[in-house]
């Protein structure tokens, strides 16, 4: 779908993107992580042809869109600023039939195109009010709105939550996951739970080189320990820790924490290469009910600073 | 009816046959032109500042038809229609720049201009789209003044070449101004900074003529030849075409245009 191979960009002595090449799929939803000044929005510029890269190569669909006439196939792309690039004199509903028009959209199956997207970005109750009128969240809506109402391949969204209040954030995750069904979206965010739940796969650059691609399993497979698990037990919390005593005296576990709770605890546990049905095996034979016992999940936070330190 | 995902994958399969529905999802330039130069109309007619530009310019015609033009003592209708088109051709220069500065500059401050920069259309065609949005509206206010000039019609004789010539160079003059003021605005990340660039090239093209009578030789001559308004106006104001004047009114604007055009693509590159 869309491929990038040794993509630079340089602003004057100062190299923003390195040498990145990445491979997207169709119909994936994938992350792009960055903190601020990695090169995130560098990089989705380059692939929405805002931007020329000083070397590199970009391919849509196998199509060169470096090449002198590539603007001509940048109605496969639908892309959305940090800023939504809006016309505040113009209603909703002019300004998505212009911008679908601009992008060469069937004229005569414009109206009904645009009908689909107001109420899929549910924008419909606004479609006649001038832009200038709305909420930065809505104003938000109108600019996602706008990168899919031509029907593109590829929708770019750069922050699209940024700016917006908890309840417009969950919405706007619901609309992003939504685009799945139609589209290819490749989307940045600083918020790493909305990465986190509506993306597919994940990549994280730093300091303009791709330091990781892959989904948030296998992100967490490769940094967390895994040796480290979560136990959770229900009981008498005395006994709880005599056995975890117990286990640690016989060296099946290396050491042990409690996180949380009394009758009903969680701990985690470094258990080393003792298997985990030992582990399992001698909370049960001390009485106890034994909740969880599973693999240490790490928080996509902690993985994202793992990974920017370990690329570091 | 919206293509379906397969129709879509059909439509994008790059081993297949050129697919009849790319035509359709491929806006021509010329289309896509007039799209933008429509919504930049309506742009300003929807908004105070078009109204408030088209009434300040009508005014100051006006004002100065009633004072200069015509004045308080008897004239011959050609030199009211020379006074005319000389003072409607310093109008036309303010309202160029006016109108000009915000075309790309507007565009950069609120982030519209992604829209058009990710669109189909090249950065010549949207430099194109923008001027010719901007030359309509010009157009469409100096149009509003055709009745000044024929006021002259009641109680004198006007020939209707020189009434032809006068707004055909008042028209150049204007789409070669026009043509700076962009440039201003594609430079610009402000409209006051736009119409600061536009109207210091504006104004040292037009000193030129004065630059000319202190430097002798040739060199004075071909300065004397790039004065935006003196050598190539005249004629115009005093009923006369000339065709060199055609010619450099249109070379400006096709210099000024590429430069515009130029910039748009730099920055691409810059930033």
């Amino acid at each position: 779908m869309i491929r990038t191979e040794d993509l630079t960009k340089f602003y004057g002595d100062r190299c923003a993107v390195q040498g990145l090449s990445i491979s997207i799929e169709k119909r994936e939803i994938v992350g792009f992580l960055g903190l601020n000044g990695a090169g995130k929005t560098t990089t989705l510029r380059m692939l929405a042809g805002l931007l020329a890269p000083s070397s590199g190569r970009i391919e849509i669909e196998g199509r060169d869109m470096l090449a002198a006439d590539a603007h001509r196939m940048r109605w496969r792309i639908g892309f959305l600023p940090e800023r939504p690039p809006v016309y505040e004199d113009m209603t909703v509903r002019r300004y998505l039939d212009f911008a679908a028009k601009l992008r060469g959209y069937d004229a005569e199956r414009v109206p009904d195109r645009v009908h689909e997207v107001l109420d899929a970005t549910a924008l419909a109750h606004y479609a006649d009010e001038p832009i200038a009128w709305l909420s930065h969240g809505y104003r938000q809506r109108v600019g996602i709105a706008q990168a899919i109402v031509h029907d593109p391949a590829l929708v770019i969204l750069d922050e699209p939550t940024s700016g917006l209040d908890p309840v417009q954030i969950v919405e706007m995750r619901t609309l992003i996951r939504s685009l799945k069904d139609q589209h290819t979206v490749l989307l940045s965010s600083h918020n790493l739970p909305e990465i986190s739940q509506s993306c597919d796969r994940l990549m994280v650059i730093k300091d303009g080189v791709l330091a990781w691609a892959g989904s948030e399993e296998a992100l967490s497979a490769k940094l967390g320990s895994p040796t480290q698990v979560v136990l959770e037990l229900v009981g008498d919390a005395a006994r709880m820790e005599e056995t975890l005593h117990r286990l640690k005296t016989e060296k099946a576990i290396k050491t042990w924490t409690k996180v949380t709770g009394s009758e009903r605890s969680e701990y985690r546990l470094d258990i080393g290469a003792t298997p985990a049905e030992q582990i399992a095996k001698a909370t049960h034979d001390a009485g106890l009910g034994l909740r969880k016992l599973a693999p240490v999940a790490h928080e996509l936070e902690e993985l994202f600073l793992e990974l920017t330190k370990e690329a570091a | 009816m919206t293509p379906t995902p397969s129709d879509r994958d059909r439509l994008l399969d790059r081993d297949g046959p050129e697919p009849q529905a790319r035509s359709a999802a491929h806006p021509s330039a010329v289309q896509g032109i007039l799209l933008i130069v429509r919504r930049e109309l309506g742009h300003y007619f929807r908004t105070r500042s078009g109204y408030l530009i088209a009434s300040l310019i009508l005014a100051l015609y006006a004002l100065l038809y009633n004072v200069f033009a015509v004045g308080s003592t008897p004239k011959y209708s050609n030199d009211i229609l020379s006074a005319f088109f000389y003072f409607a051709s310093g109008i036309t220069i303010v309202a160029s720049l006016l109108i000009s500065m915000r075309l790309l500059a507007e565009d950069r401050q609120n982030g519209a201009l992604a829209l058009l920069a990710t669109s189909p259309l090249s950065d010549g065609q949207v430099v194109l789209a923008k001027y010719l949005s901007g030359l309509a509206f010009l157009f469409i206010i100096t149009a509003l003044t055709v009745y000044m000039p024929l006021l002259v019609f009641v109680r004198g004789k006007v020939s209707l070449g020189h009434l032809f010539a006068g707004y055909l160079g008042v028209g150049l003059l204007g789409a070669a101004t026009m043509a700076i003021g962009l440039f201003g605005s594609s430079i610009a990340n402000s409209q006051i900074v736009a119409v600061i660039i536009g109207g210091v090239i504006t104004v040292t093209m037009l000193m030129l003529w004065m630059t000319s009578r202190i430097v002798d030789g040739p060199l004075g001559e071909v300065i004397a030849q790039l004065a935006l308004h003196d050598r190539h106006f005249r004629p115009f104001m005093d009923g006369t075409i000339q065709l060199s004047s055609i010619v450099f009114y249109l070379s400006v604007t096709g210099f000024f245009l590429l430069l515009s055009r130029n910039v748009l693509e730099g920055r691409r590159w810059r930033a």
